[in-house]
């Protein structure tokens, strides 16, 4: 589609902002210094509001989303998105403050319900993590990630410790390795067996210099780690730090608290267990929650609540790490989550996490006559398919099937990860979609079994339904075009 | 209340369909003894409910306050072409582009914002979105480190104190030393930049809203081996001399005021650009235009092979959830303004500070305490403890501006004002009344 800027126009606008009402003297001061001035202007495109929303609206019929149909993309939780919440994130109340008003003298008493929104969560979620205390400033779950390292780190230093290594399973998110790596540690990574870690691969592993372990539970398998709490006694047993990746915390919602597995750090994902949107990749929310002993090491600063009962920001805490963020976190995307768990409740997110899992065994059940499964047990919410034997005998890899599906108007499944399952299919329904979605998701999946014996060849030629077909991305990064370079017409 | 669309049939069958019995039994695999022993949470509620907590909760917090606090973050007007846009649920409930070919929506439009970056700041080239102003210039800071190999950061303590706090928090566990100095005068910086320098990191307009030529420091650092970072509010580069005009390498900053509501501090939106021979060590992702095999034109995620979910601990950052959403409201504002727009807003800016600079320095004992020019932001030294003004003139409904002894211990009296397109004439006129009358009630000893 054309590009914004191949719509421009000279001369054309879409918002303009009437000088008005000042004295003449103003203007006149206002203009810089010639060697302060840029030497032409910025080529922005020059559009009509019709041309905006109209590009915008049409960029957006390009593009799938939860609201346009099923989008099973493991490990990432594309569950449905409830609509008030978003009303709810733009009150004037709320979309208008200013992050700093707090920090004025008594600004704190005029910002008393985004602070009570903020004290709340974090009594939600230590309620349903088992947790302590929260932060909720990381802006994401990598963001989380860091901050819960640099946690360990100051815990670590705090007690003297010399540690250099952060253990991480070989099925582990990426982030998990890079976060270790970014906050300074070395990264050793632990093997599992039919999916799970087991205690005995663990030990040649544990020393003193072991900071801690990065775990995710259910892991991106979408199986429960039965040993988790031997793990968690072994790790502590060389005063290491056990580390819960929250990317899965829906599969587990009511049923088993992160606190009484073993775990002292936690992270959560609100944009997937509690039904913010995704965005098109972001802003997500990442808040990270601690047991008792590492309390002291949060961020500055955290909500405290005075003997008058009024709420306000506490930034006297010399233990702590310091500021990760601005602020408060992604404060619109925190009160989401809030609306929709005040909205669920204790017995609706318990109901989340058994229709995640109940969605996931159905699709497990149905789909494993085709598709071989990663790991032959029942799985929690999400569960992964092997392409191996259909790539080896049809040529027909993970891709192709991808590919694939999105002719049949369904947004794959996360594929190629964990990267441990040979031609990964990871697929995680959520416990939005309905039985009759899920059937016809089975359908869809029969059907490019069938087409892998009978026409291999079509599926190589997948997607056709779509505004471009499959891009030469190798190309693409040969030869970086990152901007557009053109002129704007007119 | 809950978003979940099955009946009892639906779950008999479902169960029936796997040989179980009840729902219970899908958690087979937990062992009983890690079982939860409490699940103490609140009742469901209603919509309706939820939605009259929050907007009682909403009505705590001041609204109606005029408002001159900036400080990096500030009070602009936002047209509802942006918000239509970003409501659109085939934007706002998609994820990370991987699937292109059903993602060319975001792809686009984060190329498009990608060139409005490079367009804005001189740069080759620009990221798809970090999460805010701050981590970007956390993200820059590290990069200088991998590309010299170098161990320090020199920064000048005219770059927003929350960012430079948020600098060392970060590297409290890396062994990096960090030199937070006064480098105003480049003959003063200097001093600083040699053969150990990793990167020298500045904001143009700086923190007190000075708008400063940094070439000459950029140019010791280019000759030292250092990046040059500089960290700019793309408002003000409708008008002012630009990153790579300066000789910058990496530019960052934060994008809120390209059309982000202030919301309490996020989200927001951490926008990069770089020249090209850093285009490989840049973290978050890229967008990138592509061709497919009947050579139609479209957009892919590229240069993956930097990222965390391919490269692992080896990446160029753990980054992965951006800020793409923000990132298009962005585009969407900068395209609503457009050339002509963006410049003629800041010139606005700039006219209305400029008027209220006049207005508040004509108040007997209030001063300015530095030299122009200024973008929309500029300090003053009042006769008493800015705080305790501040607070008085919040009793009138003015939040007045930012009180700088909460990060320079030696500027209690020094308060930070901050003035946009949205600031009337009037209530520039009502903030220099109110300030004199304030200080008309203590008097000077």
């Amino acid at each position: 589609m054309r590009s914004i800027f191949e719509q421009s126009r000279a001369g054309r606008r879409g918002v303009a902002f009437p000088r008005l009402e000042l004295p003449a003297e103003a203007w006149e001061v206002a203009v810089l210094p010639e060697g302060l001035r840029r030497a032409a202007p910025a080529e922005l495109p020059e559009v009509a509001e019709v041309d905006v929303v109209r590009h915008f609206t049409r960029l957006s019929r390009l593009n799938f989303g939860v609201d346009v149909g099923t989008y099973p993309l493991g490990s990432c939780t594309m569950k449905y998105n409830p609509k008030f919440s978003e009303d709810l994130a733009r009150l004037p109340g709320f979309a208008g403050l200013h992050p700093l008003l707090p920090q004025l003298r008594r600004g704190g008493l005029l910002a008393q319900g985004a602070l009570q929104v903020l004290h709340d969560m974090d009594l939600l979620l230590c309620a349903i993590t088992g947790m302590a205390a929260f932060t909720m400033q990381p802006l994401a779950g990598a963001h989380g990630e860091l901050t819960g390292i640099m946690l360990m780190a100051a815990y670590h230093r705090d007690r003297g410790n010399a540690k250099s290594v952060v253990l991480v399973p070989d099925s582990a998110h990426g982030t998990n390795p890079a976060s270790a790596a970014i906050a300074g540690y070395k990264v050793v990574p632990v093997p599992s067996r039919q999916g799970v870690m087991h205690p005995d691969d663990l030990k040649p592993l544990l020393n003193q210099s072991v900071a801690g372990m990065m775990m995710t539970n259910p892991n991106t398998l979408g199986l429960f780690e039965p040993h988790v709490k031997t793990i968690a006694d072994l790790v502590h047993g060389v005063d290491g730090l056990m580390y819960y990746d929250g990317a899965n915390l829906n599969a587990i919602l009511g049923q088993v608290k992160p606190a009484d597995l073993g775990f002292d750090i936690v992270h959560l994902n609100l944009h997937k267990t509690f039904g913010t949107p995704h965005g098109g990749g972001g802003p997500g929310s990442g808040p990270v929650g601690v047991v008792e002993k590492l309390v002291d090491f949060l961020p500055v600063s955290r909500v405290g609540r005075r003997a008058d009962g009024t709420l306000f920001l506490d930034y006297d805490q010399p233990k702590s790490i310091g500021y990760i963020a601005p602020f408060y976190g992604n404060f619109g995307v925190i009160l989401k989550a809030y609306a929709y768990i005040l909205a669920l409740g204790g017995p609706g997110l318990k109901r989340v996490a058994e229709h995640a899992v109940l969605n996931a065994n159905y699709l497990r059940v149905r789909l494993s006559a085709r598709w071989p499964l990663a790991v032959d047990t029942p799985c929690m919410h999400e569960v992964v398919l092997s392409a191996a034997e259909s790539a080896q005998r049809h040529g027909v890899s993970a891709l192709d099937v991808a590919k694939a599906l999105i002719d049949f108007g369904f947004h794959p499944p996360t594929v190629y990860f964990p990267l441990i399952v040979k031609e990964a299919l990871m697929v995680e329904p959520t416990e939005t979609e309905s039985k009759e979605n899920l059937d016809e998701l089975v359908a869809a999946m029969e059907r490019i079994a069938d087409l892998t014996e009978s026409d291999p060849e079509s599926l190589h030629a997948a997607p056709r339904t779509t505004p471009v077909g499959r891009l030469n991305e190798v190309e693409a990064a040969r030869k970086p075009d990152l901007s557009y370079r053109g002129a704007c017409f007119g | 209340m809950d978003f979940i669309p099955h009946t009892d049939q639906d779950r008999a069958e479902m169960l029936a369909a796997m040989g179980l019995e009840s729902m219970e039994e899908l958690f087979a695999a937990i062992p009983p003894e890690l079982r939860a022993r409490s699940w103490e949470l609140p009742p469901p509620l209603g919509e309706m409910q939820v939605t009259e907590r929050l907007t009682r909760l909403a009505a705590m917090n001041a609204h109606g306050l005029t408002c001159f606090l900036g400080a990096g973050f500030y009070d602009h007007f936002i047209p509802a072409a942006v918000d239509a846009v970003i409501r659109r649920g085939e934007f706002y409930t998609a994820y990370t582009p991987y699937q292109a070919e059903m993602s060319q929506g975001t792809l686009q439009a984060i190329y498009e914002y990608q060139s409005c970056v490079c367009r804005l700041t001189g740069l080759d080239a620009a990221n798809a979105s970090l999460y805010d102003g701050g981590t970007a210039l956390f993200e820059a800071a590290m990069m200088a480190v991998r590309k010299s190999g170098r161990q320090r950061l020199v920064v000048c303590s005219s770059v927003n104190p929350i960012y430079r706090v948020m600098l060392r928090s970060y590297t409290a566990n890396l062994n990096l030393e960090l030199v937070e100095e006064d480098l105003s005068d480049p003959a003063r910086a200097a001093e600083f930049i040699d053969e150990r320098c990793a990167g020298l990191i500045l904001q143009n307009p700086d923190f007190f809203g000075r708008v400063r030529d940094h070439g000459g420091c950029f140019a010791q650092a280019r000759a030292a081996g250092a990046l040059s970072v500089l960290a700019c509010n793309p408002l003000a580069l409708a008008l002012v001399k630009t990153p790579a005009e300066m000789g910058a390498d990496v530019a960052v900053g934060e994008g809120q005021s390209l059309g982000l509501p202030l919301s309490f501090g996020g989200p927001y939106l951490g926008y990069m650009a770089v020249r090209e021979p850093l285009l490989r060590a840049m973290p978050g992702r890229l967008v990138g235009r592509a061709q497919d095999a009947q050579g139609r034109q479209g957009y892919c995620l590229t240069l993956q092979t930097r990222e965390q979910h391919i490269r692992r601990e080896k990446a160029t950052s753990n980054i992965c959830t951006n800020q793409a959403l923000c990132a298009v409201a962005a585009l969407v504002y900068l395209s609503l303004l457009g050339k002509q727009g963006l410049i003629e807003l800041a010139e606005i800016n700039l006219a209305k500070a400029a008027y209220a600079r006049s207005r508040l320095t004509a108040i007997p004992g209030v001063s300015l305490v530095d030299e122009g020019p200024w973008f929309n932001e500029f300090r003053i030294a009042l006769p008493i403890d800015a705080r305790l003004a501040a607070s008085r003139l919040i009793d009138r409904g003015i939040a007045a501006g930012f009180p700088l002894g909460r990060y320079y211990y030696d500027q209690p009296n020094h308060l930070l004002v901050a003035v946009t397109e949205k600031r009337t004439r009037h209530e520039i006129g009502l903030l220099a009344e109110a300030l004199q009358a304030v200080l008309e009630e203590y008097p000077l000893s």
